[in-house]
């Protein structure tokens, strides 16, 4: 179950948002300027049910996330939604799995310590007797150039929503 | 003459083996196969293929009723073949090394550049895995130059050459490499998946004695002669495999393929 972030588990100075999550309503998030950087050599596993609650995480995912295997199963997947990511993205990417479609892209997420991590995410259906059961997210380290080029991407994207990007710009 | 009188002489089975087997347990695949028709009851003919291509061919012509394959295989061996995978290897793993000349001004992934010259053999999960772990330096097929080589000593000789900038290992022939060897390359970065892992599958004419097959290899350590095949294969036993592992592999190499 999805709680408000306690700044009891934050570490240094941070910014508070109060992001809208789909089928949850309002979440405080606490997020700070910390990058932690993608774990050479894996491969970061996660599978959701169809409405994108957790089913199945391995040990990288559960590290990285910064909260405990307990705390992720069962739990929305928008746990590691950061207030820096546009919206639009992730309408693209439900768009395209609900079509059956590979998804693919740039992701800033964040940790229950408030710090943030960049990943490449392929998500995927999972079909079973012909019928969508669920979906997996696999994700590996992106180049800093593509990074770049996303925070370019999201800072407009956020400012057509709206909103900006307040995160660091490298 | 008592095991073969109950054998059924008109079918005889292809059993196969994923070509990238270290060239050390070939002949452990053949002690397999006797070891399996003897007792299966079954008559197998054991098939080593020198190519992924020329094995593929054979599983597109149905020549192929039980396969060691390649987690790249599998997709296609199941979604499309009707294969059933039922364990797979304990005490071996996927992994894939990256390595460069010790003495290459490269200190991490990230320094390599584009036309880098990349060395490595046709095992198609390693070369998928390697091309990975080159994406934070922003390569891929389209910006590198790929040298495909017939083994992983060649992949070693490339570098030493100096043909090639980087290579990739499977982990267990990286280890396998003589100290001199080694000594004179550097590794970058290793892959930790453990979800990747090669599988025996049983195909459609096989299908009544899946159970038998699965059941068996469970039990090989127990049976006779069996710890010693299996010691002949370099594995420590078999893992059960079940329909969901499979097709869970099966996507998340889906994942990794996709582009
Ligand atoms: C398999 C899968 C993996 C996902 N992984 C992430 C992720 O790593 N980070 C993230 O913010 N959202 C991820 N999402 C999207 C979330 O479900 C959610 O849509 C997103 O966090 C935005 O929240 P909202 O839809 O409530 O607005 C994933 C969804 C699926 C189906």
């Amino acid at each position: 179950m999805l709680r408000d972030m306690q700044s009891t588990a934050v570490v240094g100075d941070f910014r508070e948002y109060h992001i809208n999550l789909y089928g949850f309503g309002a979440r405080k998030v606490l997020v700070t300027d910390e990058e932690v950087p993608y774990p050479d050599g894996k491969l970061i596993v996660s599978r959701t049910d169809t409405r994108g609650i957790i089913t199945h995480c391995n040990q990288s995912f559960v590290e990285m996330s910064g909260h405990t295997r307990e705390a992720l199963i069962g739990t929305e997947h928008s746990i590691l939604r950061h207030p820096d990511m546009p919206g639009v993205a992730f309408k693209s990417l439900w768009d395209d799995v609900e079509a059956g479609k590979i998804w693919h892209g740039y992701v800033k997420n964040l940790r229950g310590d408030g710090k943030f991590y960049w990943v490449y995410a392929t998500v995927i259906p999972n079909v079973r007797d012909g019928k969508v059961v669920g979906y997996t997210s696999v994700r590996r380290k992106p180049s800093r150039t593509k990074i770049r080029e996303s925070i370019a991407l999201y800072k407009q994207l956020k400012a057509q929503e709206g909103s900006q990007w307040d995160g660091p710009e490298v | 003459m008592g095991w073969a009188g109950g054998m059924n002489m008109e079918t005889i089975y292809q059993l196969t083996v994923s070509p990238d087997f270290t060239p050390e347990h070939i002949s452990g695949w053949y002690i397999y196969n006797t070891w399996l028709q003897r007792n299966l009851g079954l008559h197998f003919h054991l098939e080593m293929y020198d190519s992924f291509d020329a094995q593929r061919e054979a599983i597109r012509q149905d020549k192929v009723d039980l396969i060691y394959a390649n987690p790249y295989d599998a997709s296609m061996l199941v979604r499309e073949k009707g294969f059933r995978a039922v364990v797979r290897p304990i005490g071996v793993a996927d992994e894939c090394v990256i390595v460069v000349p010790a003495d290459s001004p490269v200190q991490k992934v990230e320094d390599l550049q584009p036309n880098a010259r990349v060395a490595s053999t046709d095992d198609p999960d390693i070369h998928l895995v390697g091309m990975i772990m080159l994406e934070p330096a922003d390569l891929n097929a389209d910006n590198v130059q790929s040298i495909t080589v017939d083994g992983y000593v060649l992949v070693a000789k490339a570098l030493l050459k100096g043909s090639a900038d980087v290579g990739f290992f499977l982990k267990d022939a990286w280890d396998g490499l003589s100290n001199t060897v080694r000594k004179q390359l550097r590794p970058l970065v290793t892959s930790q998946i453990s979800d990747i892992q090669h599988v025996l599958l049983v195909g459609p004419r096989l299908m009544d004695s899946v159970e038998d097959i699965q059941g068996l290899m469970l039990r090989m350590p127990q049976i006779e002669k069996g710890a010693g095949v299996l010691e002949a294969l370099g594995f420590e036993g078999w893992a059960e495999v079940d329909h969901e592992d499979t097709e869970f592999m099966i996507d998340l190499m889906d994942t990794l393929k996709a582009r």
